[in-house]
């Protein structure tokens, strides 16, 4: 009987498969039901760690720097990830504030340190302490990163005010998009490789 | 050639690092990262009931209770959700109308009637196009998180404008109960174990 660790399981259906040799950007899929099973990743893990950083310093700056401005009547008023957590804290729906603040702060901060510890022993061909439990917890975090959808709704937001109030994206709107587009890059099912390169 | 299962071979998949453990050597840990190991997701079915008809209870408070208040000068007017579609479409931001109808009243709806079909038709052990069941599955863990789409606008409009008698938006209950029930259809979607709609193709070879 050969190695598992040279077998895949399919999540979706429980098929078995041996390992497909794969070319950079080639994808395998599931015989029974179509899902991906492996595919190689178009990041190295030195790339990931620059692109990790980045993404840490764009999520301290987007959580305080306004995303949005307003202007009425000659008075201004902006508003920042952070801000838009705080709104919600007020009153009987405190609850949903902990979701929201969870969902756009929390778990990306979360997502984007452990994977700075792993990633940094990692450069060093190293495993970080706590190497297993970052992994299993990386991988219980990521359905729950919700900053794309977050980045909707503040488009969504420009438009509900025009006509009431003077609306206008401030610096953070952009260093959101960036950052989600960076989020969905580094903290995807990619991250599995590095069972396989540290050893 | 049809790939066998892994119980067929005596192998289990970890959930949480998706590794191959060999249950010749591991029984009850994943040797690769040390999780739990389990034949299926505990209570899969159970579990996903529950906290679907959770979120379905849920749903009506977040559709008949207003989400936000504005106040300006003398106008003082709450919104519901659907309330706030039709708005929209009046002011003529019908596309505006149509992603918020989409994000807050069509995945909700879609999460519940296919969550509930994929545990009807596992619990009959249908044998029928497992496949597509299987991709109906996929669908709803792309689509889960999208509904939050309309909590993130209340909390970024509360936030922005904040302007005392020139006017001022407010989050009212509603949107907690439509919080809720996008958490919980979340979790519905983790908690159901999609290799159920293969047990029943399995017991037939
Ligand atoms: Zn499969
Ligand atoms: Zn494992």
């Amino acid at each position: 009987m050969t190695d598992s660790s040279d077998l895949i399981i399919c999540e979706y259906c429980d098929s078995v498969y041996q390992r497909p040799p794969l070319a950079r950007n080639e994808r395998a899929h599931c015989q029974r039901c179509n899902a991906v099973i492996e595919r190689r990743p178009w990041l190295g893990l030195d790339q990931l760690l620059a692109l990790n950083l980045t993404a840490g310093m764009l999520l301290a700056f987007v959580s305080f720097y306004p995303i949005l401005s307003v202007q009425n009547q000659g008075r201004n008023n902006a508003a920042s990830l952070a801000d838009s957590v705080w709104a919600l804290v007020d009153g009987p729906i405190s609850a949903i504030a902990a979701v929201v603040g969870a969902s756009l702060i929390l778990v990306p901060a979360l997502q984007v340190t452990l994977l700075t510890w792993l990633l940094s022993f990692a450069h060093f061909r190293q495993r970080a302490p706590g190497f297993r439990w970052s992994m299993r917890t990386l991988e219980v975090l990521r359905p729950w990163s919700m900053l794309e959808v977050f980045l909707l709704g503040a488009l969504v937001s420009v438009v509900k005010l025009t006509g009431r109030v003077e609306a206008a994206p401030a610096a953070g709107l952009f260093a959101l998009a960036a950052l989600t587009l960076l989020m969905i890059g580094i903290a995807g099912r990619d991250l599995r490789l590095l069972w396989k390169q540290v050893p | 050639m049809t790939p066998p299962f892994a119980d067929e071979l005596n192998l289990r998949l970890c959930h949480r690092c998706k590794y191959a453990c060999s249950l010749d050597r591991d029984r009850h840990r994943c040797s690769r990262c040390n999780a739990l190991l389990h034949r299926r997701k505990p209570d899969a079915i159970a579990r996903t009931w529950a906290l679907l008809l959770a979120a379905f209870v849920f749903y009506v408070p977040a559709n008949v209770l207003p989400i936000l208040r504005t106040t300006a000068l003398q106008h003082d007017s709450t919104t519901t959700i659907l309330g706030s579609v039709v708005d929209l479409w009046q002011d003529g931001a019908w596309d505006i109308a149509v992603i918020i109808f989409v994000a807050s009243v069509v995945v909700p709806v879609a999460k519940f009637l296919i969550l509930a079909f994929l545990l009807v038709t596992v619990q009959r052990r249908s044998r029928g196009s497992c496949r597509e069941r299987t991709q109906l599955y996929r669908g709803l863990e792309l689509i889960g998180y999208w509904s939050m789409l309309d909590v993130f606008v209340v909390g970024l409009l509360a936030a922005l404008v904040q302007f005392g008698v020139l006017g001022d938006i407010e989050p009212r209950l509603g949107i907690l109960f439509f919080g809720l029930v996008v958490v919980l259809t979340m979790m519905a979607t983790l908690t159901f174990d999609s290799r159920l709609i293969w047990d029943a193709v399995k017991d037939e070879r």
